[in-house]
């Protein structure tokens, strides 16, 4: 027993290596889920983000039908990234929606100019509030949201070309 | 010896997650390790420095001014007393090591302001940080919770005392015979 005690302080000196090893070869992942998933849409009411265009209100997204809303902005370059994937998905009869965080209405339109427009409607979001109340920490982020308001699904990241499939076929699920 | 500051990529090609969260996440990013590289007497790499430390961002943080409420002060002493002693307990989002009381990240402002009008408006601290907890998780807080998962955590300190207690009486004895 006592022989065993003296090794102890070299074991737990080993167990220390072992935990640093392992982390230093995968670092913890820092991103951070919404835990909206599975929650009503927050209400919230969006100002439109370019002039002529509608708004987003949390009502335009209980329509019945599952639709998209992609959290982006014009400041952002991995939205640029994502923007052919979301209009494939466009084509492909997904409806879109989009929330424009702390963007102004020029650079919005400049945005949609230079890197198309798949939206129905888009809301701004001045002051990151609602992106706040989504539970989302960047851009970009799509959020899945069925026919009843509910959101399905969360996406982080600019959608890569072979991530389109896989949110297409919960689209298709949440009908 | 000058050294600058330089960042390497993680080993693995392309970072598992290209996400813009703002410039300040190359300082706090865990897939960019910060490393300190010699610095050769001017040349070249002195210039493109130059060069560099010169140039604008393509696109850093957005252009609209920060929220009102972000680097201000609520008027009553009281209540922005409580805003920052919330603020100071919850945790940044981009800035993962930062209470938003302490980051200068441009959604930590934006968080800021959150929490002062709310406060303003009359609503309870405790409040406050369920709303945010109900969305991002207990991650957001800087206080942990009294939970099955947590006990260790809290018990730890009473149990070391305990040990501490334990062990120095036994010397105690051995110096009594």
């Amino acid at each position: 027993m006592r022989r065993l005690f003296l090794w102890l302080p070299l074991a737990m000196f080993a167990l220390f290596l072992v935990v640093v090893a392992v982390k230093l070869r995968q670092p913890g992942d820092s991103t951070i889920r919404s835990h909206m998933i599975g929650k009503p849409m927050p209400e919230f009411a969006l100002q439109p983000a370019v002039p002529g265009r509608a708004g987003l209100r949390s009502a335009d997204l209980r329509s019945g039908r599952p639709r998209l809303v992609n959290v982006f902005a014009s400041w952002c370059i991995p939205c640029r990234a994502e923007a052919a994937q979301l209009d494939a998905l466009k084509r492909r009869g997904v409806p879109i929606d989009g929330i424009a965080i702390r963007d102004r209405p020029e650079d919005v339109a400049a945005f949609l100019q230079a890197n198309g427009d798949p939206f129905d409607r888009i809301g701004s979001d001045p002051r990151s509030q609602v992106q706040f109340a989504l539970g989302s920490s960047g851009v970009p982020e799509t959020f899945l949201v069925d026919g009843r308001g509910i959101i399905r699904l969360q996406h982080i990241g600019d959608i890569r070309p072979e991530e389109a499939g896989q949110i297409y076929a919960a689209w298709e699920q949440a009908k | 010896m000058r050294a600058i500051l330089r960042s390497s990529p993680e080993r693995g090609g392309e970072p598992r997650e290209a996400r813009w969260r703002g410039w300040h996440e190359l300082r706090s990013s865990p897939s960019t390790r910060l490393r300190l590289v010699p610095l050769p007497v001017p040349g070249r790499s002195f210039s493109l420095a130059l060069l560099l430390a010169l140039a604008s961002p393509a696109s850093a943080q957005s252009s609209l001014p920060p929220s009102p409420y972000a680097y201000t002060q609520l008027p009553d002493s009281k209540q922005e007393a409580a805003a920052k002693a919330l603020m100071e307990t919850l945790r940044c989002l981009v800035c993962q090591g930062q209470s938003i009381a302490d980051s200068d990240a441009e959604m930590a402002g934006d968080m800021r302001a959150l929490v002062r009008e709310r406060i303003a408006a009359g609503e309870k601290p405790e409040a406050i940080r369920r709303w945010l907890i109900e969305r991002y998780g207990e991650w957001v807080s800087y206080r942990p919770p009294v939970e099955p998962l947590t006990w260790p955590l809290w018990a730890a300190p009473v149990l070391f005392v305990a040990a501490g207690a334990w062990l120095a009486r036994g010397r105690f004895r051995r110096k009594a015979r």
